[in-house]
């Protein structure tokens, strides 16, 4: 069975991003929106003169925690139930959402409202919850922009970014209810919109789902940055508050997070810091507090040597936001909650690589190596792209062309061989290949066969001496 | 075998030969003690947020409540210890202010009808312009500061740290904690920054001068 991450299409990333490039507006949207906050970042970034420094620091303690994840967890599970909170584990998303759906059930509700999170769109959560008669509600304006237009998120942070204000304007007078009829398309108004629809919301909500930034084992405190106020509005006022997290999010100690509250604000929202952010530590305030950590191909990704990097991940989204084919194909194409440079190497190794989507993803990249160098934990996209571009499945005939390339250069007498065929067939060789070969030289020219080959050149030569 | 049990199995197998770096620490854990008070009031400014440096913090508070119109303000527990006690005389001397304690607790509807919240801080971090509060005195339960629509939040001067790790390293993860800086705000409508969204709109900061 491989693992679900909640996106709806099959066809292979080209397909996707051959359509996607055609539709204008998103381009326009999406140039828009990438260019103001990579400028942004840019700027957050230089004003820390121990960037790097952070960097290697955090890329480090992720390191040191996956390579001892068991016992961190284990840590994590005392510390969060030794302050009242309860800990459950899931090794699926069909589990993960039994254990949800089975916890909101107790409480006698049928609503949530829910904080922007990445693992439970992994999961489909609320869609799991709507077959048990449960109605999750977004409160993070991006995600509520999605679940209203009933859309798909294109982004990590900004879920909408593929929309503009006019369409976010057009999305909210056609679904929320008490959208004022002269509705205007400024942010300030849209902003000002979802306020009031959310509000009563917030004030009668008995249950909350979360996912967290951070988990610190040694405390048992989770972490969540926002900004809005809708992430504290949904940890705070409910009496049950239930979060899905990532066995990956955790780190070992308090004084970690010194540099990872450095490290995602500058990153995600190029901000100094966030607006918001949430700590806690088991049961706070008289909540009752749920803890739900998720394994969902983790582990699997774990296992493996070159890709395992990838769960250093903090979700910034930096690398979206700077990545030439994400700007340019949008976020649908990657088939996966999680797009871009990161989704194309995290998407294939939590959900294994059986489609041709997921075998397509690692070559959605120029591997510039952009990605790599604004990452605030130094994952290696590239070269995670190129390992993985090496175990993709490939087609008959490149497996077939290979296979002669390499019996030929295998051998120096087959080699020259060749090059001989070659030399005396050149005036044959089209410009332009036959049959499949035509995809190749559609863009590229066939290279020049010389009249004879280097070696041959030399022995007849001695080096250019006769 | 429980979940539990299966994924600590398979993470023992999948971590086995994976690397385990020394952590290097060489970022900065201690910012510059120069200008805390100007760097922090240039960057709460920075978001948008109303800030006063002042030695008279009783006048400024009343002052403050007075612009911002209405006259029933959160006053959490233990307020008494944040201004000294020559603010807390001009503040009473307010003859119009009706303070809303939170206890027995407000509800949330409550909240949501006050004019405002009034509270301390447990630390402010120069270098983000960040307030922390940590339910202590002077700040109540998370809900006090985020449902009525205005925050004035006072700041002793000593409680203004360079940089992230000094806050991080005073702060208690046991208590429940809320970062604040600026205003309630989102950038997910094509990345320009609004100000305003579900927590307080108004965020006003007093600094008082030691």
């Amino acid at each position: 069975m491989s693992t679900f991450l909640g996106m709806p299409t099959d066809r292979p990333f080209p397909a996707n991003a051959a359509k996607a490039v055609r539709n204008a507006q998103l381009r326009v949207n999406l140039r828009k929106a990438t260019g103001t906050i990579r400028a942004r970042r840019a700027t957050a970034v230089a004003e820390l003169p121990d960037w790097q420094d952070l960097r290697s620091a955090g890329k480090a303690i992720k390191d040191h925690t996956l390579r001892h994840l068991d016992d961190y967890l284990i840590q994590l599970e005392e510390a969060v139930t030794a302050r009242g909170g309860h800990v459950h584990w899931a090794r699926d998303a069909a589990e993960a959402n039994r254990i949800v759906a089975g916890l909101v059930k107790a409480t006698g509700e049928t609503e949530v409202v829910k904080v922007k999170s990445m693992v439970t769109q992994e999961i489909s959560l609320n869609e799991a919850l709507e077959r048990e008669g449960i109605a999750a509600y977004e409160t993070d304006l991006a995600e509520l922009i999605v679940q209203l237009g009933d859309d798909w998120p294109s982004h990590i942070l900004v879920p909408a970014i593929h929309r503009n204000r006019a369409e976010i304007r057009e999305i909210f007078l056609r679904a929320m209810p008490d959208a004022p009829a002269d509705l205007g398309d400024q942010p300030r108004e849209l902003a000002e919109a979802a306020r009031r629809h959310l509000r009563e919301r917030f004030l009668r909500a008995k249950v909350g789902v979360s996912g967290a930034n951070f988990m610190v084992a040694e405390t048992g405190t989770l972490v969540v940055l926002e900004s809005e106020g809708n992430g504290r509005m949904c940890l705070t006022l409910p009496e049950t508050l239930i979060s899905v997290v990532g066995i990956e999010k955790v780190v070992p100690t308090w004084r970690d997070l010194e540099v990872f509250m450095q490290l995602l604000p500058r990153s995600s929202t190029a901000e100094r810091m966030n607006p918001y952010t949430s700590m806690w530590s088991g049961a706070v305030e008289g909540q009752d507090f749920h803890l739900v950590l998720l394994d969902n191909g983790r582990t699997s990704v774990l296992a493996d040597q070159v890709g395992r990097q990838a769960l250093r991940c903090i979700r910034c989204s930096a690398c979206l936001n700077v990545c030439p084919v994400y700007e340019r194909a949008g976020g649908h194409a990657y088939g996966s909650v999680y797009p871009g440079p990161i989704g194309a190497i995290l998407t294939p190794q939590l959900r294994g690589m059986d489609t041709p989507l997921d075998r397509s993803l690692p070559y959605a990249s120029t591997l510039c190596g952009a990605c790599y160098e604004v990452c605030p934990v130094a994952i290696d996209i590239p070269s995670v792209l190129v390992d993985l571009r090496a175990k993709a499945r490939h087609s008959r005939m490149e497996r077939l062309g290979m296979a002669a390339a390499g019996w030929i250069f295998n051998r120096p007498s087959r080699l020259a061989r060749a090059q001989r065929t070659a030399s005396r067939l050149r005036r044959f060789v089209p410009r332009r290949l036959p049959g499949p070969g035509a995809a190749w030289t559609d863009t590229r020219d066939v290279p020049p066969i010389p009249p004879e080959s280097f070696r041959d050149w030399w022995t007849r030569t001695h080096g250019g001496a006769r | 075998m429980s979940a539990r049990e299966a994924i600590l199995a398979r993470i023992r197998a999948a971590a086995a030969g994976a690397p385990d770096p020394e952590i290097p620490r060489a970022y900065r854990t201690e910012g510059s003690a120069d200008d805390l008070v100007e760097r922090f009031t240039e960057r709460v400014r920075d978001y948008k947020a109303t800030v006063h440096v002042t030695a008279d913090a009783g006048t400024v508070i009343a002052e403050a409540l007075a612009r911002r119109g209405g006259r029933r303000f959160v006053v959490p527990g233990g307020w008494t210890a944040v201004p000294d006690a020559a603010g807390m005389a001009a503040m009473s001397a307010m003859a119009d202010m009706e303070a809303l304690t939170d206890d027995p607790p407000l509800s949330a509807r409550d909240l949501d009808a006050a004019d405002g919240v009034i509270t301390g801080c447990a630390v402010a971090i120069a270098e983000t312009g960040t307030i922390v509060l940590d339910a202590g005195p002077g700040q109540g339960r998370r809900a006090l500061t985020l449902v009525p629509d205005y925050h004035l939040c006072v700041v002793r001067a000593g409680q203004i740290v360079s940089s992230v790790p000094e806050a991080i390293a005073r702060l208690d993860p046991a208590r429940p904690l809320t970062w604040i800086s600026g205003s309630s705000a989102t950038s997910d409508i094509e990345f320009d920054r609004v100000e305003g969204v579900h927590g307080p709109r108004t965020l006003e900061v007093v600094v008082i001068l030691q």
